[in-house]
């Protein structure tokens, strides 16, 4: 990989810390806490899986580092600084593509320097080429969205965060609604990547094979309002390959978070009788 | 790297044929073509089956048959009259629909933007709205000096709050991720807004259109009628029918109803043509 422009801004990757964060939603006689002195730390240049039950406010935490919503209580810090709000500091990768359908994948992929015009045009378009190229895409690149595949659109996304070099990744179920091939070529790609940046990265996802796969660390979530349950070291050797998936380590990983998940599964459903979630799936799909 | 640079500006396009060539070799063309032919014959059969079987049934061939009804536009097109109709029904509609856009998009937008702006106009809008334009011909023809400007009113009416609702709605329903996605690369309100809600927007903004426009015929018509053209206002398609009914010519009632046809489908067709031309992304399926 030629070093891009801003050598700087890539250097230097980002730790966060959150900090007995707390958020609720929704008006008084509906108020529902969603995350309630929640402590967690990303370390830098690590990959940081975050997994949990579904619903328990994972893309919550997403939205707070990532500065779309503010915490009620509580304090969220990059490299020592406050997060006020977004910034081409943190690029999220979205649960569902946000990639603007009425841009083609070049200007997709161009849209947040060409705003800011911070790069020299020609620079711009060297370097767009040449992330488009990385991930695979120059065939594709006057093409508009629709007309991608949906790992070709998670790639394209993918390079439109790489180009505005943040300090830290955020990824939220990027690789959900794939195909379990697509799936898995995504992730090896994705950890390529990653491997040879050593961006920091924070990785929500609902698969634990996934996370353990790509992370460094797994953090374990309870059900809502979301703490830190556990969180689980990973040792595998890097580079990874999906080989490794099937060493007694790896499954001794997969087994401890697996404890976890089924125990707030099933305090859920005792404490609900399963009925909430159910409510909560069925209102999903009304909307 | 040279080559990379290169290949941006190398688009490919496909040679094209001229626009003649194309509707000659269109399938779609041809069946559209035949299908009209086909309708055209099972009328002028249910027309002259009176004729044929001598046994009247009651409502067959009260209408005149489509050989009676060329032959008398035959006539009909060499008046200049019939095509000041034309004229004047085509200004009326794209004037008020012009009008509807103009102030309608901008209206709309801000609706869906600006909070204050959308609690102030938007309960006195939904109260208006639900009446129909019609509903407005005689307050307007008193409020307004000439007849000409109170249908001009009522057809710009009849398209502004189908403009309005679609432009609010489209722009309310565009995917917050959008403007997130921007917010993290670095957009101030007015890039979110020019380059996330316009465009975002634009799909919505083509279908108030399209039926706006269908809309707006009806108004121009019925106002048209109403308003007997008038001394200043004469004419238009909706007279034309009009005078033609009282004057009991059903072949050229029957003319004006095709030519108001024809009118619409010219509109409707020149709202998708702007429609592909400004949504390139749309044109994929
Ligand atoms: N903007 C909002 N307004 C009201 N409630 C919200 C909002 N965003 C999230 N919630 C609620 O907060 C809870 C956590 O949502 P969140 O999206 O963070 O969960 P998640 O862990 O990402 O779930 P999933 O596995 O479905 O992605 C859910 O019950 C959800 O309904
Ligand atoms: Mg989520």
């Amino acid at each position: 990989m030629d070093k891009p422009t801003s050598v700087t801004r890539d250097s230097a990757p980002a730790s966060v810390h959150i900090n007995r964060v707390s958020k609720a939603y929704g008006e008084e006689w509906e108020r529902q806490q969603v995350l309630e002195d929640l402590n967690l730390e990303i370390s830098p240049g690590q990959l940081t899986a975050i997994v949990g039950p579904s619903g328990c406010g994972k893309s919550t935490i997403v939205n707070l580092v990532a500065g779309f919503e503010k915490p009620d209580s509580g304090t969220i810090t990059m490299n020592g600084e406050a997060i006020t709000g977004p910034g081409i500091d943190r690029m999220v990768v979205f649960q569902e593509t946000a990639l603007l359908p009425w841009l083609t994948t070049y200007r997709n992929v161009v849209f947040g320097p060409k705003l800011r015009g911070d790069m020299d045009p020609r620079e711009l378009e060297a370097e767009a080429n040449r992330i488009i190229d990385t991930v695979g895409l120059s065939e594709f690149k006057d093409k508009y969205p629709l007309q991608l595949s949906g790992g070709m659109q998670r790639r394209a996304e993918l390079a439109r965060a790489m180009i505005n070099h943040p300090l830290l990744m955020i990824m939220d179920e990027p690789f959900r609604g794939l195909d379990a091939m697509t799936r898995e070529l995504m992730q090896e790609f994705y950890l390529h990547l990653f491997e040879e940046s050593r961006r920091t990265n924070m990785f929500v996802t609902s698969e634990i094979e996934e996370a353990i796969f790509l992370a460094d660390q797994v953090v374990v979530l309870s059900n809502r309002p979301a703490t830190v349950r556990e969180i689980i070291e990973i040792k595998l050797e890097r580079p990874r390959n999906f080989e490794m998936l099937s060493t007694s380590e790896a499954y001794d990983y997969k087994r401890q978070a697996m404890e976890i998940l089924h125990e707030e599964a099933l305090k859920s459903f005792k404490r609900t009788g399963g009925q909430d979630d159910f409510l909560d799936a069925y209102a999903k799909r009304a909307e | 790297m040279s080559e990379a640079v290169q290949s941006v500006d190398a688009t490919s396009r496909p040679l094209r044929r001229s626009v003649f060539q194309q509707i000659i070799s269109n399938k779609t063309v041809w069946r559209g073509v035949i299908a009209i032919i086909a309708f055209a014959m099972l009328w002028e059969i249910g027309a002259q089956f009176k004729a044929w079987f001598g046994i009247e049934i009651w409502w067959v061939g009260k209408v005149p048959p489509p050989s009676e009804v060329f032959t008398t536009w035959y006539s009909v097109v060499q008046r200049p009259g019939y095509w000041e109709s034309w004229y004047l029904s085509f200004f009326r509609v794209f004037l008020g629909f012009i009008i509807a856009q103009i102030i309608g998009i901008p209206f709309g937008l801000a609706l869906a933007v600006n909070r204050y702006f959308r609690e102030i106009f938007f309960p006195p809008f939904e109260i208006l709205r639900p009446i129909p334009p019609l509903a407005w011909v005689p307050a307007s023809i008193i409020f307004w000096p000439t007849t000409e400007l109170s249908i001009a009113f009522v057809t710009f009416l009849g398209a502004f709050f189908t403009i309005v609702i679609n432009v609010l709605g489209g722009a309310r329903a565009i995917d917050i991720q959008y403007l997130r996605a921007a917010q993290s690369m670095g957009a101030s309100q007015w890039d979110l807004f020019r380059r996330i809600i316009l465009p975002g927007t634009l799909p919505s903004i083509f279908t108030g259109a399209a039926v706006g426009m269908g809309i707006t015929w009806e108004v121009v018509l019925a106002a048209e009628m109403i308003s007997g053209g008038g001394q200043q206002a004469g004419g238009g398609l909706g007279f034309f029918i009009w005078s033609s009914y009282m004057g009991g010519a059903m072949e050229q009632v029957i003319v004006g109803m095709i030519s108001i046809g024809i009118a619409g489908y010219l509109s409707s067709s020149l709202i998708r043509y702007l429609g592909t031309v400004s949504m390139p992304w749309r044109r994929l399926f």
